[in-house]
């Protein structure tokens, strides 16, 4: 499943790993933009196969940033 | 009074205090960064200065940029503007060592400040009521005892914070710790000092500020209150003044509180003194502001004063020659702040490019900004884009105003708060005076469903 950012902005901070099992609304990173933090939380519960960007990288609103597998 | 002046802020604010400085004769230096170098702030300053890339840290938090560019420029004092370097102890000190006249409070009076657990010990000692919490700065093994005494749910603060940035709610133990890891590393991160201090969440409570003018002389007077409780994330969205809900008694009462508090801990120039008043009228105290308040503006249009010119004639030593007498609360004012944001996903900030922006000059209407689109709106400063302050000889014609002008304000391209904001503003609750700080949250949340 493809995982979308929802803002446009940087990523401040990873907070999970590839490879992680999350939870639904478990957070994967968190943006900053405005001068405020978003995190971006796990639409489901999965692995997180792959994390597409890194901290300090600007994103676009609706840029797939990582992709988690059921 | 200083010749040169140099504004180390940006976009509306920058061009408030270019405005008020040119009226008074005072030559202006606006900085800028690379995302700036169009700006109005540039193009209206009599001189401007790039002082770095985009991102805050690399040039409107700068000092060294700020005082090189002070330097290069001869500027004889710097206005901070709010947020940024407004309240930073260390920036205040180093114009002093350098020369430069501060436009706020002295290096000491802004470390009492900044640290809020010091300011709510000062509140204390002056006979204020403070909100039930936690003096002391406190280490994680302190945080549940003291948690339990307090009682759930509590608000987790940062002591040199502001702007809703490092607070955090907790409603048991769990979601205490969690919320301290959170709000300790964004606390860090934004003021570089992550103390955090506990409160007591406080149901249904307004917030209400008293603006308290001062000069180096000993002179403290007050310009009544600000009504500032529809708030998301913690940071305001409609303000007006005055407050349909404070008594006269009550009004006494915040108004002598906070130039008692501003008097002991010796505070010049402008300052606010923050409190919340719960559905009983108990009123308790947060903290003081020691700078120009976004929200100015509704105290100048009831007031008929102009803040920023004051501040200026305070910051060149000049006595207040305005006196408490003189100040009274005429008609009502309601600002709006338009912002970035889509109040429809909980208010998610929304950078991107602004096609068209206008506004029509109508009678009791306000709006600063610094607009001037076609433009980007950049995702490295905040999201607003500009106030809307209408005023009218009572609360009614100043809301109806509001209104009218909001619905007359041309965006293109750009996704804002204008029909949000006209909806709060139609609000039976608004109109009726029914709401508190959760007002404006449940209010989106309702119109999304």
């Amino acid at each position: 499943m493809e995982v979308k950012a929802q803002i446009t902005g940087t990523v401040w901070k990873i907070e999970a790993q590839v490879g992680e099992t999350l939870e639904e609304e478990d957070e994967i990173l968190i943006f900053e933009s405005m001068k405020m933090e978003v995190p971006l939380c796990a639409p489901d519960s999965g692995i997180l196969k792959e994390l597409l960007v890194s901290e300090g990288e600007s994103v676009e609103e609706g840029q797939v940033v990582a992709i988690l597998e059921g | 009074m200083f010749t040169k002046l140099l504004i180390a802020n940006r976009g509306e604010i920058a061009v408030r205090i270019i405005r008020a400085a040119h009226q008074m004769g005072i030559h202006t230096v606006a900085v800028y960064s690379d995302a700036d170098k169009d700006s109005m702030p540039v193009l209206l300053a009599d001189e401007a200065v790039h002082i770095g890339a985009s991102a805050l840290a690399e040039s409107y938090l700068s000092m060294d940029a700020i005082f090189e560019a002070a330097s290069k420029t001869g500027a004889e004092a710097i206005h901070p503007g709010y947020g940024l370097l407004s309240e930073n102890a260390l920036f205040s000190k180093g114009c002093k060592e350098r020369g430069l006249v501060f436009v706020g409070p002295s290096p000491e009076v802004l470390a009492i400040c900044g640290q809020k657990a010091e300011t709510r010990k000062k509140a204390r000692l002056c006979g204020l009521p403070v909100v039930p919490g936690s003096d002391d700065v406190l280490d994680k093994s302190q945080l549940l005892e003291i948690a339990e005494q307090i009682g759930y749910p509590v608000l987790l603060k940062a002591s040199a914070g502001g702007g809703g940035i490092g607070m955090g709610l907790a409603k048991n133990a769990r979601a205490l710790e969690k919320e301290w890891d959170r709000c300790q590393s964004r606390a860090e991160r934004a003021f570089g000092c992550g103390a955090i201090y506990l409160e007591a969440a406080l149901p249904s409570v307004r917030h209400i500020e008293i603006q308290v003018i001062s000069d180096g002389y000993g002179n403290y007077i007050h310009a009544f209150e600000r009504e500032c409780s529809l708030q998301r994330r913690h940071q305001k969205v409609v303000e007006e003044s005055p407050s349909p809900h404070l008594s006269p008694d009550l009004r006494r009462q915040l108004c002598d509180w906070s130039l008692s508090l501003c008097q002991s801990i010796g505070l010049v120039g402008l300052g606010t003194v923050e409190f919340l008043v719960d559905a009983q009228n108990h009123a308790y105290f947060i903290e003081v502001n020691p700078r120009l308040q976004v929200e100015h503006g509704i105290t100048e249009a009831v007031c008929g004063v102009d803040l920023v010119a004051l501040q200026l004639q305070m910051a060149a030593g000049e006595p207040l020659r305005l006196k408490q007498g003189d100040l009274v609360q005429k008609g009502s004012a309601i600002e709006c702040r338009l912002y970035a944001e889509d109040p429809m996903t909980g208010f998610l900030p929304k950078p991107g490019y602004l096609e068209h922006f206008s506004y029509a000059s109508e009678e009791g209407i306000r709006v600063d900004t610094a607009l001037q689109a076609p433009q980007e709106i950049p995702p490295f400063y905040d999201p607003l884009l500009a106030k809307l302050i209408a005023w009218g000889k009572d609360r009614e014609e100043a809301r109806l105003r509001a209104i009218h002008a909001l619905k007359a304000l041309q965006f293109k391209g750009l996704k804002q708060n204008q029909e949000f904001l006209i909806q709060v503003l139609q609000a039976d609750d608004f109109v009726s005076d029914q709401y508190n700080t959760q007002w404006l949250e449940a209010f989106a949340q309702s119109l999304r469903e």
